[in-house]
């Protein structure tokens, strides 16, 4: 068993009671909702005659279902059962007293984009919300947990899930990342080292010279990707970068207040001694861009690399039937592998930063003819950022479609849907048969600045042979500051 | 389930005072065979069809994309094949990915009670708690065993002893893991758990109270 990490120590102080299962009552400090997993959950309150416990605990936005174009978004929608959803989704938020961040409010967006960018998520929190990238929120040094309908119920109903601690597997990264390689490159590396249910049982503390050197966009994005490698939660402990990213975000303290929170926030770190179940190192020094070739997110390999023949890899058959899928060819590499989408967005790379990097690439550059790219930011607040920054005009100058805030193609409940066997060089999360809206689909997972790359030369492209721009846009500080806060 | 299953099944009607959902001791029926490591909720439930405000449907939804071919009709998916079974047996890592409830309620609405597997993705299992649905797992040469007989013999009766953590088919007995809150929790029928939190609520409150970021 674990001791002195700090998922032991939030797990302690957010601790309820015993539960007659053997499980922990464990309070949520942070609900989000959205309008997929959460109607269901209002309506089964509604059946037993209860009311949310913790409104202030909670917060509300809409990204599955919302169209990603301005037209698409007046109401009603088009797609009736996506306004059915949305119009739920307002009703259940305004009985309860939630706020909500609807399509009406310019701060609108994903929720594991939402959460961290307004300041509502800070160190030593329990997040947990309806969808599994909720493990996102542990680049603070928060607990972030995916949970199922049913549990959403349990944390309106009593502000609090029934859970099984789990074992702590530190996750020691180390080396230095080179020029062109980042965070994105990182995690799938981590996944295809330890397997997609290599973190079954556990969650991982992530660490290292590697993690350290991350900002905190990046660090969302390492986290982010913990469920894809099988763990239940993924964090960072906090430090220096993150109360930076912190400060000045509107539902984040201030002043002193910010100063005795950062108290609570140190307290929580993992001890120098911590025990941990069981440490794991990954190298990540010299790494190439990561690339994935098949249809689960450790089928990955360096862009340089050969994609490896079925019998190399931990599960053969699997590895045959996702390159019957994929149709790529072991021993050749990823490279001039040819696209025809590329998709810039999501929670895992739909951040201010991730678009500054994409952007450094396309500068200058076109979209190849015959590619259809488009990008997505992850919340409005990303969005008016990048256009108060001018780095809206690379991507449109380039060709790409600049589009308004959602999950969009990276699960294709909206209009934005691969088609056909298209081949799709996303910055998403998950590569599954299917999952950007057509079965014969095809998506190779990269980072924001590989995405950029193929969308120019049309195929995979080793973004470390482009000459990158400096700086674009006119780069001016956070992207907090011309977000409004009410409060 | 088949009418001609050997035993029938051991859910308790009443369910225990102070609860809402009866105690689950057996699951027994017949079995449904669906082969194949990793096998994700997108695939389980696709995303298309997590569009509506109910779960009502969802039992249409499940493997929809795989239950049928490129013309729309029903193919000879397991979940086609083995109409009427609720002993669902899968491989490693079943329901990774999404954290979709839609799935388990897709697999549930079909009709599945009980799962027989090498592995669960966590969050799924959480879900299958949820909703009283058992999940075993076994080594995977019994995962094997286990759907082989069930393509051999589809009629032939199984059985998910929840207590004792075990799966008895084709007159052998064999030994696996149900979580252990997971099986506590079915076999107490507590496994909806918030009427069981509720109770708590006032220690919620002091805990929230307690809480240095409450206070925003
Ligand atoms: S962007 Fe994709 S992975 Fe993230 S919450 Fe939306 S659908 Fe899920």
């Amino acid at each position: 068993m674990s001791e002195g990490t700090l998922y032991d120590k939030v797990w302690e102080r957010h601790k309820v009671a015993d539960l007659p299962n053997g499980q922990d009552q464990l309070f949520i400090g942070l609900h989000l909702v959205h309008e997929v997993t959460s109607p269901q959950a209002f309506g089964m309150l509604r059946e037993r005659d209860m009311e949310v416990a913790f409104p202030d605990r909670t917060v509300a936005t809409t990204d599955h279902i919302v169209p990603t174009t301005s037209e698409g978004r007046e109401r009603p929608l088009a797609d009736e059962r996506a306004e059915e959803m949305l119009t739920h989704l307002e009703r259940n938020t305004e009985d309860a007293g939630i706020r909500f961040f609807g399509l009406d409010d310019d701060r609108q967006g994903i929720a594991h984009v939402v959460g961290p960018e307004l300041g509502f998520v800070q160190p030593g929190m329990t997040v947990v919300c309806g969808d599994s990238h909720t493990s996102t929120h542990g680049a603070f040094g928060a607990i972030g947990m995916g949970i199922g309908t049913s549990q959403i119920r349990d944390v309106f109903a009593t502000g609090s899930i029934s859970a099984d601690k789990k074992a702590v597997r530190r996750v020691e990264i180390t080396g230095e990342l080179g020029d062109g390689v980042g965070a994105k490159d990182v995690i799938l590396h981590v996944i295809r080292e330890l397997g997609v249910d290599g973190g079954v049982g556990h969650v991982y503390e992530y660490g290292g010279e590697a993690i350290r050197s991350l900002d905190m966009e990046g660090r969302l994005a390492v986290c982010n990707m913990s469920i894809e490698g099988g763990a239940r939660a993924g964090y960072i402990n906090p430090d220096e970068t993150t109360y930076e990213y912190l400060e000045g975000r509107g539902f984040a303290p201030e002043g002193e207040a910010f100063e005795e929170r950062k108290e609570y926030w140190e307290s929580i770190r993992s001890d120098e001694d911590a025990e941990y179940d069981d440490v794991v190192e990954v190298d990540a020094d010299g790494l190439a861009p990561q690339v994935s070739w098949g249809t689960n997110p450790e089928q990955v390999v360096g862009v340089d690399e050969p994609v490896p023949e079925p019998a190399e890899t931990r599960d053969p058959e699997a590895a045959e039937t996702a390159q019957a899928h994929t149709e790529v060819t072991p021993g050749e590499t990823m490279a001039e592998h040819e696209v025809d989408v590329a998709f810039l967005g999501t929670c895992t790379n739909g951040r201010v930063a991730d678009f500054r990097e994409a952007a450094r690439v396309l500068a200058g550059r076109a979209v190849d003819d015959d590619v259809r790219a488009l990008a997505v930011p992850g919340s409005g607040t990303v969005k008016r950022t990048l256009e108060a920054e001018g780095i809206h005009r690379v991507f449109k100058d380039a060709g790409f479609q600049w589009r308004e805030a959602g999950c969009s193609m990276c699960l294709a409940m909206n209009d934005d849907a691969l088609e056909g066997d298209e081949v799709c060089a996303s910055s998403s999360n998950r590569n599954y048969v299917g999952r950007q809206g057509s079965t014969e689909g095809r998506t190779h997972l990269m980072s924001p600045a590989m995405v950029a790359a193929a969308a120019v030369e049309g195929a995979v492209t080793d973004v470390r042979e482009f000459d990158t721009a400096d700086e674009v846009g006119s780069g001016s500080g956070s992207p907090v500051a011309d977000a409004e806060v009410d409060g | 389930m088949s009418d001609d299953a050997p035993v029938a099944d051991d859910r308790s009607d009443e369910p225990r005072e102070g609860t809402a959902v009866p105690a689950i001791r057996r699951v027994a029926g017949t079995g449904v065979p669906i082969r194949g490591d990793d096998i994700d909720t997108d695939q389980i439930l696709p995303a298309r069809f997590l569009k509506a405000v109910t779960f009502d449907d969802m039992g249409e939804y499940a493997f929809y994309d795989q239950r049928r071919d490129d013309e729309g009709t029903l193919n000879d998916h397991p979940l086609n094949e083995f109409q009427g079974a609720n002993v669902l047996a899968v491989n490693d890592n079943f329901g990774c990915g999404s954290s979709r409830e839609h799935a388990p309620q897709g697999l549930m609405r079909w009709g599945v009670e009980a799962i027989v597997g090498e592995s669960f993705a966590e969050i799924f299992q959480d879900n299958c708690k949820s909703l009283g649905i058992a999940t075993l797992a076994v080594d995977h040469e019994d995962a094997v065993d286990l759907q082989d007989f069930i393509e051999a013999t589809p009629d032939a009766g199984i059985e998910v002893d929840v207590r004792e953590e075990t799966v008895q088919y084709d007159g052998k007995t064999v030994e696996g893991e149900v979580p252990d809150a997971m099986r506590e929790a079915l076999l107490e029928g507590i496994w909806d758990t918030t009427a069981v939190m509720r109770t708590n609520l006032d220690r919620a409150k002091a805990v929230n109270d307690s809480l240095p970021y409450t206070d925003d």
